[in-house]
């Protein structure tokens, strides 16, 4: 074990160096001052955040302190009530409707539950977002979602079935596939390993990275993940007492000295993993 | 990656020089030029070379589409006997590239229509066989009905009264004003349009005689029926559907609940006790607007209405039509529960069960009417 954590290291190193030529980065989302609740309850506070393009950003938390509800926010889904939320350098919330389409077709989104399209066989679901946006041929469309498929690690015969008749492992590929099936720019990924088994996250950690490094993705993830969040993420947040409690490299999140954040990267189950 | 304020068109041109021939790819092979991408390597005319030459050097941007299109390029030229070679390529696009070389999406074939004889046939048996399993799976509902039923009898705790009360309330007390009103106008439009014939042989009174019995016997009944299968009917399709697609069904049979106990049996049972209800309701209803359009249309005061409906209907005649309000119930109420519980597990098949629940339901209804007629003319009704 580790000699895995010395080449998750290693592999870090090399990537934080790539990332030092450019010491800001360009910043692909930010967010200042969110502030989002319902009814009399406030889930997040005066939240800042910016997700530098290039990067992959874990998001930790307990559970309950908002993680969902933050990448809601961000993707206009749930309303905030005050503070300014920009991706790709447009306000989504004074952005005209070419704007929005513009961004939408930039991000693509993994949601906790794989939301795919319960009426569409798995093609159907990856093609969905090609047909609305691009003029493609009928022989394209499906060689780019058995592409697809192929990458997020499906085999061909999960084409023509319907998500019902998938695992839950199967239906976080599915949506996945669909989630690439533009090439986005930035990816929101909601716990996009839990309910993988170990071999199936490692794959879909290396995938990620891989994308990542290959084509410049942008990776916004929510997991628990501790393999994840070691080997693939170049930074790590962690959302706590309704804001961002803390955020850098996963070296400074083992010597934070939060309570929250002690016990969660170096607590007896964080530990075992060496 | 999709850089979509600035997009260089994609260019592709074919050179062939001392026996080699170099295909140079230009502009943006990226998702949002891919469909102009696709049409200029359909244009382009390959010599017969063997040495091939793709030079991605001068491609701008590129991702995975971009790099599938290259990369199918490069085997059908392949797979014609040429020897192909890709150019120009730095670390990330020989990596991009050496991740599509690992991933095969099978060869595409263009999906065909099959349009046959026996196509035909086979659909014709299959919506047989289909009819044939409706017609078991509500003899099982209601088998097991009568299991409960007969459990209910000897434990009457088991019955959830709470369920049927609730049940009762949506599918009953919130329908009355719908029917009500419904009833009203179905009531005055029948007197209006007999009256209007009748009254050229001055036969105008006849049209209490024509209101009573048609909506005593048939109208009451059937349009309520239809309506608590519109309106109940297709909600408890939906419940049930939408309870099977997230599996509380099955939690049920793991807890060790019967489902025609827990949700079946209440909402029948409460079916049952509301359709008699709002069957009288719907009577009432009507006779009020038979009546008040008598009295406006045809001058007939509601005393001379009175006296009239007296003489022309009897109990009997309210009976026959409150009689089938219960059967009728049975066979909303069971259908909608059957086609409930068929619901796979898609969106699609939820909807296509929730019409299929009202559709049959409307039908057996007016069908069940029909063999009633038959019944009660046969024993002298």
């Amino acid at each position: 074990m580790s000699e895995q954590f010395a080449e998750d290291q290693r592999a870090r190193e090399v990537r934080a160096k790539e990332h030092a030529k450019e010491p800001d980065g360009d910043i692909l989302l930010s967010a200042r001052d969110v502030t989002v609740g319902f009814g009399p309850k406030i889930i997040l506070q005066d939240l800042d955040l910016d997700v530098r393009k290039g990067e992959i950003l874990g998001f930790v938390g307990g559970s309950g302190t908002g993680k969902s509800v933050l990448m809601r926010a961000i993707l206009g889904l749930t309303p905030k009530r005050k503070g300014t939320i920009k991706v790709f350098g447009y306000d989504l919330a004074k952005a005209s409707e070419q704007e929005r389409k513009t961004v939408e077709r930039r991000w693509g989104v993994l949601f906790q539950q794989g939301a795919l399209f319960s009426s569409l066989t798995v093609k159907q679901n990856i093609q969905v977002p090609m047909r609305e946006h691009l003029g493609l041929s009928p022989r394209l469309m499906d060689e780019l979602a058995g592409l697809k498929l192929e990458l997020v690690g499906l085999p061909q015969d999960a084409a023509d079935k319907f998500p019902s008749e998938l695992s839950g492992g199967m239906v976080k590929r599915a949506s996945l596939a669909r989630a690439l099936a533009l090439d986005p720019d930035l990816v929101f990924l909601d716990e996009p390993t839990s309910g993988l088994d170990p071999i199936g996250a490692a794959a879909f950690d290396k995938l990620i990275a891989n994308l990542s490094e290959t084509l410049g993705l942008t990776v916004y993830m929510v997991t628990h993940d501790l393999d994840s969040l070691h080997s693939i993420c170049d930074r790590i947040a962690v959302l706590g007492e309704k804001r961002v409690l803390v955020i850098g490299t996963i070296d400074e999140m083992m010597k934070n000295e939060h309570p929250w954040v002690m016990s969660y990267f170096r607590g007896e189950r964080a530990l075992r993993r060496f | 990656m999709a850089f979509l304020e600035k997009n260089t068109p994609p260019g592709g041109k074919v050179v062939t020089d001392e026996g080699v021939q170099r295909i140079e790819l230009t502009g943006d092979w990226a998702i949002n030029t891919l469909s102009a991408a696709e049409v200029i390597l359909a244009s382009l005319q390959f010599s017969k070379e063997k040495l091939t030459c793709i030079d991605a050097g001068r491609i701008e941007n590129i991702d995975t589409s971009g790099a599938w299109l290259v990369h199918r390029l490069r085997g059908s030229l392949e797979f014609d006997g040429r020897r192909v070679e890709i150019s120009g390529l730095d670390e990330k696009r020989k990596s991009l590239f050496d991740e599509l070389d690992q991933h095969h999406p099978p060869r595409w074939t263009p999906e065909k229509q099959k349009f046959s004889i026996f196509g035909f046939l086979e659909n014709t048996g299959r919506q047989m066989e289909g009819i044939w399993l409706d017609a078991l799976a509500m003899l099982h509902i209601l088998g097991s009905l009568g299991m409960v039923i007969a459990t209910v009898v000897f434990q009457p705790k088991r019955l959830r009264g709470i369920s049927v009360a609730v049940q009762f309330d949506k599918s009953c007390i919130g329908a009355v004003p719908i029917v009500a009103l419904m009833s009203f106008l179905i009531g005055a439009i029948v007197s209006q349009q007999g009256g209007f014939y009748l009254r050229q042989f001055g036969a105008d009174l006849y049209v209490v005689d024509l209101a009573g019995i048609l909506v005593l016997r048939e109208i009451g009944v059937i349009l309520t029926a239809i309506m608590v299968a519109g309106r109940s009917g297709s909600a408890f399709t939906a419940e049930i559907g939408a309870m099977r697609m997230r599996e509380e069904i099955d939690a049920l049979h793991v807890i060790g609940l019967s489902v025609t106990e827990v949700l079946v049996l209440p909402r029948i049972l409460a079916l049952m006790l509301a359709l008699p209800v709002l069957t009288f309701v719907s009577d009432l209803a009507s006779l009020l607007g038979s009546g008040l359009v008598s009295w406006a249309y045809l001058d007939i005061p509601p005393a001379a209405f009175l006296a009239r409906l007296h003489e022309a209907i009897t109990m009997e005649t309210l009976m026959v039509g409150l009689v089938k309000a219960p059967f009728m119930a049975l066979i909303v109420g069971l259908i909608a529960c059957v086609e409930g519980l068929k619901v796979a597990g898609s969106s699609d098949s939820l909807g296509r069960h929730t019409t299929m629940s009202v559709v049959k339901a409307i039908f057996l209804v007016i069908v069940v009417d029909g063999l009633f007629a038959i019944f009660f003319a046969s024993i002298g009704i």
